[in-house]
């Protein structure tokens, strides 16, 4: 991660906790990363790895009891955990947007998806609604909706999943945010409509500069889209390199049975290399690291928290062998 | 692997199957649309293999493995389960038949009943076919639960005690409980963390070995259908539209769906070498299918010939059958 230019996003040892009649439960236990102007940074972990209330952390939009127990989060140089709803809301839609997983959440169901993209508009900028209308026709355009002067009269239900997820990313670019977080965006979409997507993305990130932030369980998706990626698990960050570092030489071992446990035809009528047991109870989970009790390579020490170690080549492990 | 099967070891054979859901009536009250779900359907599984069947959403994948195990009324067609025409059979004989057909379902946590214990879903299929002892329905479920790699002690607990992979292996234990000989995997691991995918294809493949079962391996994960198949299936508005051994369509699909969806999956790009062919548009509407080939108005190598001639899935090298009549031109 470049030192030279100021980072857009830098989050700080970011604790997000989840206050249960249980006891509190650490969804995110102190990560830190930047993403620069521009950039892509990828965030993979399973479920119950904290990579989701990552995002929501970031967008302010942690509901009780869940709260940001201690952390930094800033974006272009402003800390966002101290800032009022009011000024949240200004930046929120316009500077930084998301993209759900899946785009009914997103849209009203009641309400034209010209008239909802419109309405992105005309939250954060001054103009009328037949320059948002014609700016909308733009958008949708630029997302690949076909007939969009005919679409943006149509309400959601009318539109098949992948054309409802172009019409959100269309929304999330109305402003020109200079940072686009992706939550698990093509996880609800069939093989050849993600291809779509993702090419879509791809394409918009050449033409307009804003940064990516893409949370997913599917590595093969970050490989598409990222340069960087951090390895989540547990709350905690396992490891964080370049997306080539990480795939073709990972060094958690954690990364190491995640990769090992896709299937591929290289090991056809071979088994896979399954990680054992489960994901640890949150309520419960074991002191130092937190994969130590499925690990096959753990010690003693791995009782004690390793912290990030640069195993020499530039990228971060949180693992005591390196 | 099934190259040397003989034709005669064919457990479980399809021949134009339709399973059409009527969609709409005319005046006089009968039908005039109909969704057609399933459409003319033929192939065989052979003893002891597994069969994977890939499509998107909405391709009819799902309804095709209900419809072989009669949980769907099929319009027409057979399903001749080891000699047998699964579709005309009386009550009686369709029981006893249906304890050699099992199935495994995507979701452990909407096909488990949350208010039965673990013991009591394991043995539901023993009750219900209800000719063991009970001694002998607790031997059975005992070892069953050492078998899908769970503990005895899970026996007396709940559904919603247990992780997803566990009540996966719940799932498991319950579909062979009767001994089957062929058992339907509707998107068995689609739901599971990657970690515990691994696991679950893993007793998966030993459990097939042990008690020489067939699957229907249905999934739209491509690479764990890859993994896992010996031959393998690709459906599109509810037709076959290739069919091959694992290999052989992995290495050289001959249907322009199948090359753009398996360009399609992420990160095969670089695995490959192979461009990724990014398809316009979206799926055609089963209610109102283009005339012809099914794909044609999302294929690039579309001709006149494609509008007015449905393609038969014809082999195109031995063993491998697609349904386009340019099959042979790549």
């Amino acid at each position: 991660m470049a030192d030279s230019v100021a980072p857009l996003l830098d989050v700080q040892n970011l604790h997000t906790h989840f206050r249960t009649r249980a006891g509190v439960v650490k969804a995110v236990d102190g990560i830190s990363f930047d993403v620069a102007p521009g950039a892509s940074l990828g965030i993979v972990g399973e479920s119950g790895s904290g990579k989701t209330v990552t995002s929501l952390s970031i967008m302010r939009l942690v509901e009780p009891p869940g709260f940001v127990a201690a952390g930094r989060i800033l974006f272009r140089g402003q800390d966002m955990v101290g800032l009022s709803e009011r000024e949240i809301r200004r930046i929120r839609g316009s500077q930084i947007c998301l993209v759900f997983q899946d785009p009914m959440t997103a849209l009203n169901p009641v309400y034209t998806v010209g008239a909802q993209v419109a309405e992105a508009l005309l939250a954060h900028q001054d103009m009328d609604r037949a320059t948002a209308r014609e700016r909308v026709i733009e958008l949708f355009q630029l997302v690949g909706i076909a007939a969009p002067e005919r679409r943006v009269d149509e309400y959601p239900h009318k539109l098949s999943g992948g054309m409802r997820q172009r019409v959100t990313i269309a929304m999330a670019l109305a402003n020109e945010p200079q940072l686009l977080i992706l939550d698990e965006p093509t996880t609800a979409l069939d093989v050849t409509i993600q291809a779509q997507i993702l090419d879509l993305v791809r394409g918009l990130r050449q033409r307009v500069n804003t940064a990516v932030l893409l949370i997913t369980h599917d590595i093969g998706v970050v490989t598409e889209l990222c340069e960087q990626v951090v390895v989540m698990y547990g709350g905690r960050i396992m490891e964080r390199g370049t997306v080539a570092q990480v795939t073709a030489d990972p060094k958690h071992p954690y990364t190491m049975g995640l990769l090992a446990s896709m299937p591929t035809r290289a090991i056809r009528g071979q088994r896979l290399a399954a990680i054992g047991g489960a994901v640890p109870n949150p309520l419960r989970m074991p002191p130092g690291c937190p994969f130590q009790p499925r690990c096959l390579q753990a010690m003693d020490v791995c009782g004690a928290d390793p912290g990030l170690r640069d195993p020499g080549d530039g990228r971060r492990v949180a693992c005591w062998l390196y | 692997m099934s190259d040397a099967n003989p034709a005669g070891d064919v457990l479980l054979e399809l021949c134009n199957l339709r399973t059409w859901y009527p969609a709409g009536r005319g005046v006089l009250g009968r039908n005039t649309e109909w969704v057609k779900a399933v459409d003319d359907v033929s192939f065989t599984i052979r003893r002891g293999e597994t069969f994977g069947l890939v499509g998107e959403s909405g391709c009819g994948k799902t309804t095709l493995g209900r419809s072989i195990l009669r949980l769907e009324r099929p319009q027409s067609g057979q399903v001749i389960f080891d000699g047998e025409d699964v579709l005309s059979l009386p009550p009686s004989r369709l029981k006893q038949v249906r304890r050699n057909m099992q199935a495994i379902f995507q979701d452990p946590y909407g096909s488990l009943d949350p208010r039965m214990k673990v013991r009591d879903l394991i043995a539901e299929g023993l009750v219900v076919q209800g000719e063991m002892r009970r001694d002998e329905r607790d031997a059975r479920v005992a070892e069953l639960v050492d078998v899908v790699g769970l503990r005895r002690e899970h026996l007396d607990r709940y559904p919603h005690e247990f992780s997803g992979g566990q009540r996966q292996r719940i799932g498991i234990a319950r579909a062979l409980a009767l001994r089957p000989k062929f058992v339907l995997a509707d998107e068995p691991v689609s739901a599971l963390d990657l970690s515990v995918q691994s696991q679950v294809l893993n007793l998966l493949s030993d459990l097939q070995v042990e008690f020489g079962l067939t699957y229907l391996f249905i999934a739209h994960d491509l690479s764990v259908v890859e993994y896992i198949s010996d031959r393998v299936g690709v459906m599109y508005l509810g037709r076959i539209v290739e069919l091959a051994s694992a290999e052989a369509l992995y290495d050289d699909p001959r249907m322009p769906y199948t090359q753009a969806l398996l360009s399609a999956i992420p990160g095969s790009e670089q695995a490959t070498g192979r461009k990724r062919i990014i398809l316009g548009g979206d799926v055609p509407s089963p209610l109102n299918p283009p005339s012809g080939c099914p794909f044609r108005t999302r294929c690039w190598l579309a001709r006149d010939v494609c509008r007015d001639v449905v393609p038969p899935l014809r082999e195109v090298k031995t063993d491998h059958f697609a349904a386009c009549h340019f099959a042979d031109e790549f």
